[in-house]
């Protein structure tokens, strides 16, 4: 007997995952599932309390806590009894999706699985503490499967975090760069905040598109709304200004603050290839010069439409 | 591949339909030479919108084209150099200075026609 318990130790090591599944066959296994299901009022409200104490949750009332630990419990339980953490998957990442606007931390989430393992850990120790080595095999059994649910647990949410994460960056990114179309054949891009080398390629990726897609001749950058730029940047701009002259449209920029143009003739840029006006207002009005459109004022035009 | 120019009224039009080696875009330099002065244009448009990549080469090689047809007496106009490859250009410093550029065939046309309506205002009365 002692004998098969090392073997099936040494496989344990060697061969994890296969024992793993192997293990849900085991009777020791049911029957420490039934046991759990015996008691799980009990160790419910035992793990609650722990939770509590140690202060986890605290974004969380303790009725929520003691519901989403009703449900935790049962889904851990039926993981011990089917092997299959698929359930358990996709309840804890629709556990987290719930749970992560409200702040609660990793540490939090993965703080509660293991109290949770403890308390049942203890709860075998009490009832297997007259057989040394029935306990130890029901550990056996127990810690495997324990492991791997903490470990399901604790990837889906940390999954989850970062799929907001990375949906937040997307969305940011997309905000960061508008190209507007405010006449035919007239874009204008503002630029407000800082610009670093990432965000200034991905800005003349879009001004390209942008020029291609709407079928622009001239383009308006704002940068009223940047406060300073270093070399880099002040260089990819001029070349953003030049690759646009290689599609077709002209670049007006408008809006260089005193810091922007010390920096621009401190690199020495060709200033026959910028075109800058003061402000957007005068920005609009050269590329409106540019594309002949004349804006007149219907009192003047004396019935005559507004536009070219 | 050779490149096929078209003759549309005043104008040539070369379209690029592949990627081209260097005796190609020397082939090409011939054939607009000489076609300009056979078909007494007065513009030239260079697509090369199916291009991925333009080499310094064939950068200077366009270049050259148009200041040489200039001399010839035509205006030369490079259309539909896309936005990936319009950047990798500047990165490269390759910026075809005095060489005009339009969007595509359309915008191209549209400019040479301005340019050279300026050109006949610029000598009539």
């Amino acid at each position: 007997m002692k004998r098969k318990s090392e073997l099936k130790k040494i496989q344990n090591i060697t061969q994890p995952s296969k024992i793993v599944s192997a293990d849900y066959n085991d009777p020791l296994l049911r029957e420490l599932v039934a046991h759990l299901r015996q008691n799980r009022t009990q160790l419910r409200e035992e793990w609650a309390r722990r939770i509590t104490e140690a202060q986890l949750l605290t974004a969380m009332s303790k009725e929520e806590i003691f519901s989403e630990a009703t449900s935790v419990y049962d889904n851990y339980v039926e993981v011990l009894e089917t092997g299959s953490v698929e359930a358990l998957q996709a309840y804890a990442r629709n556990l987290s999706e719930r749970i992560i606007p409200r702040g609660v931390e990793t540490h939090e989430v993965v703080g509660i699985v293991l109290l949770l393992r403890d308390v049942l850990a203890r709860s075998l120790f009490k009832k297997y503490q007259a057989d040394f080595d029935l306990l130890n095999r029901v550990l056996d059994a127990y810690e495997p499967a324990a492991n791997r649910i903490a470990n399901t647990v604790a990837v889906s949410f940390v999954q989850e975090r970062e799929r907001v994460i990375r949906e937040q960056q997307e969305a940011i990114r997309e905000l960061s760069t508008p190209v507007l179309q405010v006449r035919e054949r007239l874009l204008i891009l503002p630029i407000i905040g800082a610009i670093d080398p990432q965000r200034a390629r991905q800005l003349t990726e879009q001004l390209l598109r942008g020029i291609r897609n709407n079928r622009a001749k001239v383009v308006v950058v704002d940068i009223t709304g940047v406060p300073t730029i270093d070399q880099t940047v002040a260089n990819h701009l001029v070349k953003t200004v030049e690759a646009s002259r290689l599609m077709g449209a002209s670049v007006i920029i408008t809006g260089l603050s005193a810091e922007i143009a010390q920096t621009l003739v401190t690199i020495g840029v060709d200033l026959s290839k910028m075109n800058a006006v003061g402000d957007l207002q005068g920005g609009i009005e050269e590329a409106e010069r540019l594309l002949a459109y004349k804006v007149i004022t219907t009192s003047d035009a004396n019935g005559t439409e507004a536009g070219s | 591949m050779q490149v096929p120019i078209l003759k549309q009224g005043d104008y040539l039009i070369a379209s690029i339909q592949s990627v081209l080696s260097d005796a190609d875009l020397l082939q090409l330099r011939d054939n607009l030479g000489e076609r300009v002065g056979k078909f007494r244009s007065k513009g030239v448009i260079i697509d090369v919108t199916v291009l991925d990549v333009i080499d310094s080469f064939a950068t200077r090689m366009l270049r050259t084209i148009a200041h040489m047809l200039k001399l010839r007496g035509a205006e030369t106009v490079i259309v539909g150099i896309q936005p990936d490859v319009a950047f990798a250009m500047v990165q490269l410093g390759l910026t075809l200075e005095g060489v005009g550029t339009a969007l595509d065939l359309e915008e191209g046309l549209i400019y040479l026609n301005s340019l050279l309506t300026k050109r006949i205002s610029h000598h009539g009365p």
